[in-house]
């Protein structure tokens, strides 16, 4: 018994906090009311605009007056597993997936991109996302995006802000912790888009990423900027395996 | 000038006759308080879903009125007698002119 | 007995019976706040609501008070003779104490209602049920809000 307590302080002291065995989704940390609004479509807010996204990929846009169900298919079928792999080289470009949606309006469909947190945007990313709910997330290091997860692992790491905090302190050294009120979670994006009750709205990971750095008082990274897709990337990778709740709700 | 949005129910399509059955209905909807201010320091004015009702075969069986202390994508549960078959019809009006109907069928045996 | 102890002992009594009297029945001590009483004086007249058969059920946390799921249930047969006719719930710490109201009928079955409110702070919220009989009855709950849900701006 006590050669067993001494293991599991050893494994505690050298095992951070996300060591693969001890990594907890937010969803862990909310109230049963609160985790009950995700898990039931029917009282999960997130739900009319996952209804939006399923009308937007019919929908003919641009010049080409294509829509996305016009390539891509029955979405079903067509963008399962495709979330879980967000962010990615694609084409030597490191592509969130609001990114990649925006990518292909321009060039495909020759329609104008959707502004970041517009209600169109949001929906398809989160159209997209929900048919990859339940599958692990799927970003791994290669030799394509080694550069830019060092990079992100370095925002992570970090201090910035007038509070001179990095996200790892809190995240990452005093993950389960209380801050205010509240439990400090572990911060991985497993449910994005989400319905955050803060917003009363519908939010991407990089919207909710530049609370974060308001937070800190520190200079906010811009919507849609190689600095933010990142941090996504390491976030992501640092998730990895763990199953994608899209669409979340969060407090 | 009317608008509408979704609005979603969730019910059973079918009951035996006089048990009670559980009905949810939620709407797309920002219900904006008349509390909030712009960055600039405008107030945002009020624009909140008022009304709901629940018409079973036309005779209204359930009504809510929500105030701004209603939260956003206002959600209702409720009950209702399952008495005959046919159709339930939902109805929510608010401000600006908004209105949404939503209709579902029963059978009851 | 001493004579100088006495006076203390019962200094202490009273001090004592005050407290536990406070913490048995806070309604007494802490008086609700003025623009809910008169919200509930509108609704029930000059009656006088009784307490109980009213079931106010919402989270003793909240994580945030934008959206928090409010239960109500009301005991009563719910016939064509003996139904709920209507439940108020009002806020007690919202800028407007009036948040939600259903009206029911001798078809709805129960008296259970769900709905989903805005909390902006720690306070009591109370359900006041309207009988056919013409009779008030009320429940409340108390809940703690770490974040306020009405002031925000966007």
């Amino acid at each position: 018994m006590k050669l067993l307590s001494v293991f599991a302080l050893l494994l505690a002291i050298l095992c951070p906090a996300t060591s693969f065995a001890a990594r907890q989704s937010s969803y862990e940390l909310m109230t049963p009311e609160n985790q009950a609004m995700q898990d039931d479509p029917n009282l999960n807010p997130a739900q009319f605009w996952v209804m939006d996204g399923q009308s937007l990929w019919q929908e003919r846009v641009g010049k080409r007056n294509i829509s996305c169900a016009s390539c891509h298919g029955e979405s079903k079928t067509a963008m399962r597993g495709v979330a879980v792999q967000f962010p990615k080289m694609v084409q030597g470009k490191l592509q969130t997936l609001e990114g990649q949606i925006n990518q292909c309006r321009v060039t495909r469909q020759h329609a104008p991109r959707l502004a970041y947190e517009s209600k169109e945007l949001l929906a398809l990313t989160v159209f997209v996302a929900t048919q990859s709910k339940g599958m692990p997330i799927a970003v791994e290091e290669t030799p394509t995006n080694k550069a830019s997860l060092q990079k992100g692992r370095q925002w992570f790491d970090t201090r910035m802000g007038q509070l001179n905090l990095s996200c790892a302190q809190c995240h990452e050294d005093r993950a389960g912790l209380k801050l205010g009120g509240s439990s400090i979670p572990q911060g991985h994006p497993t449910a994005y888009p989400i319905y955050r009750l803060e917003w009363q709205n519908l939010g991407s990971l990089q919207r909710r990423l530049r609370n974060c750095m308001s937070g800190v008082r520190a200079q906010q990274f811009e919507y849609g900027s190689p600095e933010m897709a990142q941090l996504e990337l390491f976030l992501m990778w640092r998730a990895r395996g763990m199953p994608l709740e899209t669409p979340g709700v969060r407090p | 000038m009317s608008k509408t949005s979704r609005t979603s129910i969730t019910m059973p399509a079918q009951a035996k006759k006089d048990s009670v059955i559980e009905i949810r209905a939620i709407a797309q909807h920002d219900m904006e308080t008349g509390f909030r201010y712009t960055e600039a320091g405008k107030l945002v004015p009020r624009d909140i879903i008022h009304f709901f009702t629940c018409r079973y075969n036309g005779v209204e069986v359930f009504k809510a009125e929500f105030h701004p202390g209603t939260g956003a994508n206002p959600l209702i549960v409720f009950t209702t007698i399952a008495t005959e078959s046919g159709t339930l019809q939902f109805e929510w009006q608010g401000d600006g002119a908004y209105e949404a109907v939503n209709q579902s069928q029963i059978t009851v045996t | 007995m001493n004579k100088h102890t006495y006076p203390r002992r019962r200094w202490l009594s009273v001090f004592s019976l005050l407290g536990i009297g406070t913490w048995l029945n806070p309604v007494l001590v802490f008086a609700k706040k003025p623009e809910a009483m008169e919200a509930i004086t509108k609704i029930v007249g000059s009656q006088v609501p009784k307490d109980g058969r009213v079931k106010l059920v919402i989270p003793p946390l909240v994580e945030n008070g934008n959206l928090v799921v409010l239960k109500v249930s009301v005991e009563s047969p719910m016939t064509a003779q003996d139904y709920v006719k209507a439940i108020h719930v009002i806020a007690e710490g919202n800028p407007l104490p009036n948040i939600f109201s259903a009206f029911l009928t001798p078809r709805s079955g129960t008296a259970n209602i769900t709905t989903r409110v805005r909390l902006a702070e720690t306070q009591r919220v109370w359900a006041i049920a309207q009988m056919s009989d013409g009779s008030f009855w009320q429940g409340y709950a108390e809940t703690l809000v770490t974040l306020s849900a009405c002031t925000e701006a966007i």
